[in-house]
């Protein structure tokens, strides 16, 4: 329950929080919603020397539609994911994703941009965001770079952030009218972290799979994007026998640690099951 | 030990300073250095939402933020829901519908449960369970709960109230 001591830093600008990142190094840790943090402090597992709170930069909130992209600040919360028309419009995978993390309380905190940093495969928004294409703007001293969700995530708690660096935004192709989208997830009780859990967007052409994104949540080291099972789909009509056939190459990557949410042989086969459920309602969804 | 801030904010409408060290969780300044011994402590794991309290309109696991974090916020706690000595709705809520026995997670349902119809002032039941999902309870099974909200919810809206206890019902019949 009670943290190790260390220094606080509220920092006013972006560049402000850079250079006191920089200038603490590996000693400091990044405050954002503080709802992975701070636990992980309370019990010790993590113990900074330096927090450098983000609450107070408000370049780093807000949801905005800039041409073709949909671009959320790093420190959005989960609750203003949910109540966001932008969202609910033209990209509602986001909303009922975020409406399936931890509880409201959590949500009011948790930004965005955390769930994603943090690189903790139980968290949803990983997949969420390689089914949605999203790239990250990660800022350091010498300015900023993109780097898509697919790849980003390289083990658990293990990204792409280097030493120094923010992540500032979120960047996510609006999705085009019409496509089918759902976020199936498996989970004990509310506010529980995945069992299992797949997002899928998908768009349909004359009644056959033109354009699909499988990822899967908390079956692996971090989330896993299945592109065998996409591309076993691409061309063809979305009918059972597909859907079950890509469910089963969902599972043949799935490699989730044991633990008292099941063992490897429960979660592979949940993971197939979201899967199906997560196809089947985003072809319900999907117009032509 | 690190070196102690001095953080100032507005604690049910009263102006407050208080001297912590960074690493202070919000609900230890509450209960210790204002003692407002409302919000409890049900977890180290912030499942249990038993700290909730209001943060500039936002409910909040005050067991999982840092006093400095309130710096210049406006704070509202189960002891700043009375006005003048009247209950507020939620809190007659509770109370008619037998909402609460041992008590503890009280406070952070009435604090999670006065935000909630601040943004929801009509909630369906299915809505109350969903948003008030992060507070545990181990006594009532949550049914009395859903409907001292309910019973909340109609008063704040200016409709005629009714306990739904049988017995209760019974006597004002009479």
């Amino acid at each position: 329950m009670i943290p190790r001591p260390f220094e606080y830093h509220a920092p006013r600008s972006l560049s402000e929080a850079l250079s006191l990142l920089n200038e603490h190094g590996e000693t400091a840790k990044l405050l954002a919603g503080g709802h992975s943090l701070l636990p992980m402090m309370k019990l010790r597992f993590a113990e900074p020397g330096h927090l450098i709170d983000l609450g107070k930069l408000p370049e780093l909130k807000g949801i905005r539609e800039v041409g073709n992209e949909i671009r959320i600040g790093a420190m959005t919360t989960e609750n203003e994911l949910i109540w966001s028309t932008v969202l609910q419009e033209k990209c509602p995978l986001l909303v009922e994703g975020a409406r399936q993390i931890s509880d409201p309380q959590v949500r009011y905190r948790g930004t965005i941009g955390g769930d994603i940093s943090h690189g903790d495969p139980g968290n949803d928004h990983p997949a969420l965001m390689i089914a949605l294409d999203a790239s990250f703007v990660l800022a350091g001293e010498h300015g900023e770079r993109v780097v898509p969700a697919d790849g980003f995530f390289l083990g658990t708690y293990m990204t792409q952030l280097e030493a120094g660096e923010i992540m500032t935004g979120i960047r996510i192709p609006v999705p085009a009218p019409g496509s089918g989208y759902c976020y199936a997830k498996l989970k004990r009780k509310t506010g529980d972290f995945a069992t299992a859990a797949t997002a899928v967007t998908l768009r349909l052409q004359g009644g056959n799979v033109s354009d699909v994104r499988i990822a899967l949540t908390n079956v692996g080291q971090t989330a896993l994007r299945a592109t065998d099972a996409e591309q076993s789909l691409l061309g063809k009509p979305l009918d059972e026998a597909a859907i079950d056939a890509a469910a089963r190459l969902a599972m043949g990557i799935c490699e989730p640690a044991e633990d008292l949410r099941g063992d490897i042989e429960y979660k592979t086969a949940m993971a197939g099951e979201m899967t199906r459920r997560a196809l089947r309602t985003s072809l319900t969804r999907a117009r032509q | 030990m690190s070196k102690k801030v001095m953080v100032s904010f507005k604690l049910n409408g009263t102006q407050t300073d208080v001297v912590v060290e960074p690493r202070e969780l919000l609900i230890h300044t509450l209960r210790e250095k204002c003692l407002h011994t409302g919000p409890h402590i049900g977890c180290e794991t912030s499942h249990c939402g038993a700290c909730t309290v209001d943060v500039n309109g936002m409910s909040v696991k005050s067991c999982t933020f840092l006093t400095v974090q309130a710096d210049e916020a406006e704070l509202l706690t189960v002891e700043g829901l009375a006005k003048g000595g009247e209950l507020h709705a939620l809190q007659e809520g509770f109370m008619q519908e037998h909402g609460l026995q041992c008590g503890f997670c009280t406070p952070g349902m009435l604090t999670r449960a006065y935000r909630l119809l601040q943004e929801n002032p009509s909630p369906s039941e299915e809505e109350i369970r969903y948003w008030m999902a992060g507070n545990l309870c181990r006594c009532t099974g949550y049914q009395n709960i859903v409907k001292a909200v309910q019973y909340a919810a109609a008063k704040l809206r200016g409709e005629a109230v009714q306990t739904s206890h049988p017995l209760m019902a019974e006597a004002s019949a009479h």
